[in-house]
């Protein structure tokens, strides 16, 4: 119990630590990964704006970043965020590596969403004569809103999980604050009380997320 | 005017290999008109349907509407013609996140109509297609006849010139296809819309259509106007389609000779209201009863059938046959299996 306590300013910093870093990432996430989500799924329907070459260059562009190990990810844009952030640590830092991680995760569960949407609807829209922006804005969005709320609690989960790597560039958080004093220092109570803490934060992210979604079925 | 469609076709590549879904075709719509296209599903009509909006690019040929070729427009005039080419669907299409309102206000929206207006337009159009009540529901509460009057509404909204519709009843118990299809007739009556309607259903043609073409294998093997596809239908697929109204049983127990024939009298126009039954027992020595008769009207002209059994001499029976031929209204009916 006494450890528990002298942990706690530890545990506390580093949750602020977490959600800094998931703030920013999913901020970004969204920002770019909405919009190429948007861009993969239009450039591969015909009904809509078919371009092949350029959808196989971003589809393949979002594979290649969604292949890299997290740990090497970082490494490897390490001088990038550097230049973006001027600094060579922290949770900020580590935020780069986060965004350019979840951006095409997001980006690939969006289109998924949107993949969903029956092709009728498109169809009748395209008849109707609405632009393709019109259609993107009040019948894919609108359509997908379910699974876009979806796509952002999951991504959200990943960053949590992933911001645990964090820690080899000072990032900090709760997965770091487990893996530095739980397991590279035995220290059994700090890892059951950060791995119960992530439980936690998950759990409650995935039934916020839920309950966002049920309320946007509206019908 | 109308719709105009000069040696179009439309081949699809599946997989590396050629389907000719549509052959060379020709096909004049006219203003104000509804237009039937009848045929099996793979025969081409959905196909055929698609490209008076462009929906589907032609292969070949030319599409004209209200004399506008459409595939010499750029993509946004494009857009701007296909708003006054309304269509509504089998499966109605709706967005199903967005309100009647919601869904009625996005094709106006789509044609940068004044927005101050918008709400008395839908309430407007609601109001045609009896829908007032239901105008903040989602799609997901409605019927499907409701679904398909939204559509309508939503097809209306910026006044169309030309109604597709794509097998719109298909979807639809009896009851509410025949309202749907006397909705269309008001629409095709009050606003002067043409309607094109693609449907399997023979039942939907004779109850909406003027004209009706028949489609087989990809090529409209037979048009002309609904009445004479009832009364004279000439290729084996048409037949096909209105055998219903032929399919006359001859009783088992009657035997075909030379003396005892059974005689088919088709009635056409006002003639199927007429008395040639009085006629014929004046005028012949024959024992003539009746099997099977019915009066099928289609476009409120009557169609009459008279399925008699005569019996007596065989130069009798070949002087009836003979009058029938030469009465002007009356001939004697093939069975169509």
């Amino acid at each position: 119990m006494n450890r528990l306590v002298e942990i706690s300013p530890l545990l506390y910093k580093a949750l602020l630590e977490t959600t800094l870093m998931v703030s920013i990432s999913i901020f970004f996430a969204v920002l770019i990964g909405l919009p190429l989500g948007i861009l993969l799924y239009i450039t591969a329907n015909p009904l809509l704006f078919k371009i092949k070459p350029l959808n196989a260059f971003l589809g393949a562009l979002t594979n290649v970043i969604r292949s890299f190990p997290f740990i090497i990810l970082i490494v490897a844009i390490m001088p990038l965020a550097t230049w973006l952030t001027n600094s060579s640590h922290g949770p900020v830092f580590a935020s780069v590596a986060l965004s350019i991680a979840s951006i095409p995760l997001f980006a690939r569960l969006v289109e998924t969403s949107f993949n969903g949407i029956d092709k009728g609807v498109i169809e009748a829209s395209i008849a109707g004569g609405a632009s393709l922006f019109l259609i993107i804005t009040d019948v894919l969005i609108p359509e997908a809103k379910r699974g876009i709320t979806q796509a952002i609690t999951l991504t959200i989960i990943s960053v949590v999980a992933f911001s645990a790597t964090a820690g080899v560039v000072g990032g900090g958080g709760i997965g770091d604050l487990a893996i530095r004093y739980g397991y590279y220092r035995y220290d059994t109570v700090t890892m059951v009380a950060t791995v119960v803490v992530l439980i936690i934060i998950v759990q409650l992210i995935q039934i916020i997320g839920d309950y966002l979604s049920q309320r946007q079925e509206g019908r | 005017m109308g719709i105009e469609l000069k040696d179009v076709s439309k081949t699809f590549e599946v997989k590396g290999r050629k389907v000719e879904a549509l052959k060379p075709t020709d096909l004049i719509i006219n203003d104000g008109e509804i237009f039937g296209l009848i045929g099996f599903s793979g025969a081409g009509k959905s196909t055929l349907l698609r490209l008076i909006n462009l929906l589907e690019r032609p292969t070949t040929g030319s599409i004209t509407v209200n004399g506008v070729a459409l595939d010499r427009l750029s993509e946004k005039e494009l857009r701007i013609k296909r708003q006054k080419i309304g269509m509504i669907f089998q499966q109605f299409n709706l967005i199903e996140s967005k309100t009647v309102y919601e869904n009625i206000e996005f094709v106006l929206k789509a044609s940068k109509f004044d927005r101050h207006q918008v709400k008395s337009r839908v309430a407007e159009l609601l109001e045609l297609v009896g829908l007032s009540d239901k105008v903040h529901s989602f799609p997901g509460n409605l019927s499907g006849g409701q679904k398909q009057r939204v559509g309508i509404a939503r097809a209306l909204a910026n006044d169309p010139e030309v109604l597709l519709c794509d097998e719109a009843t298909s979807a639809l118990d009896p009851d509410t296809t025949k309202n749907i299809l006397k909705l269309l007739r008001k629409i095709n009556k009050n606003l002067g819309i043409t309607i094109v309607l693609i449907t399997h259903e023979m039942e939907v043609i004779k109850e909406v259509a003027d004209r009706v073409g028949v489609m087989s294998d990809g090529e409209i093997i037979e048009t002309n106007d609904v009445y004479n596809i009832f009364s004279h239908p000439e290729h084996k697929v048409t037949q096909g389609f209105v055998q219903d109204i032929y399919d006359f049983v001859i009783p088992p127990h009657i035997v075909e000779t030379d003396q005892s024939r059974v005689i088919t009298i088709k009635f056409l126009n006002e003639n199927a209201e007429a008395n040639y039954v009085n006629q014929l027992y004046r005028h012949f020595d024959l024992e003539i009863s009746i099997l099977n008769g019915r009066i099928e009207y289609i476009n409120d002209m009557p169609l009459g059938f008279l399925m008699l059994h005569v019996q007596g001499g065989s130069g009798e029976i070949g002087k009836l046959k003979r009058f029938i031929e030469e009465s002007k209204g009356i001939e004697e009916a093939e069975i169509y299996e």
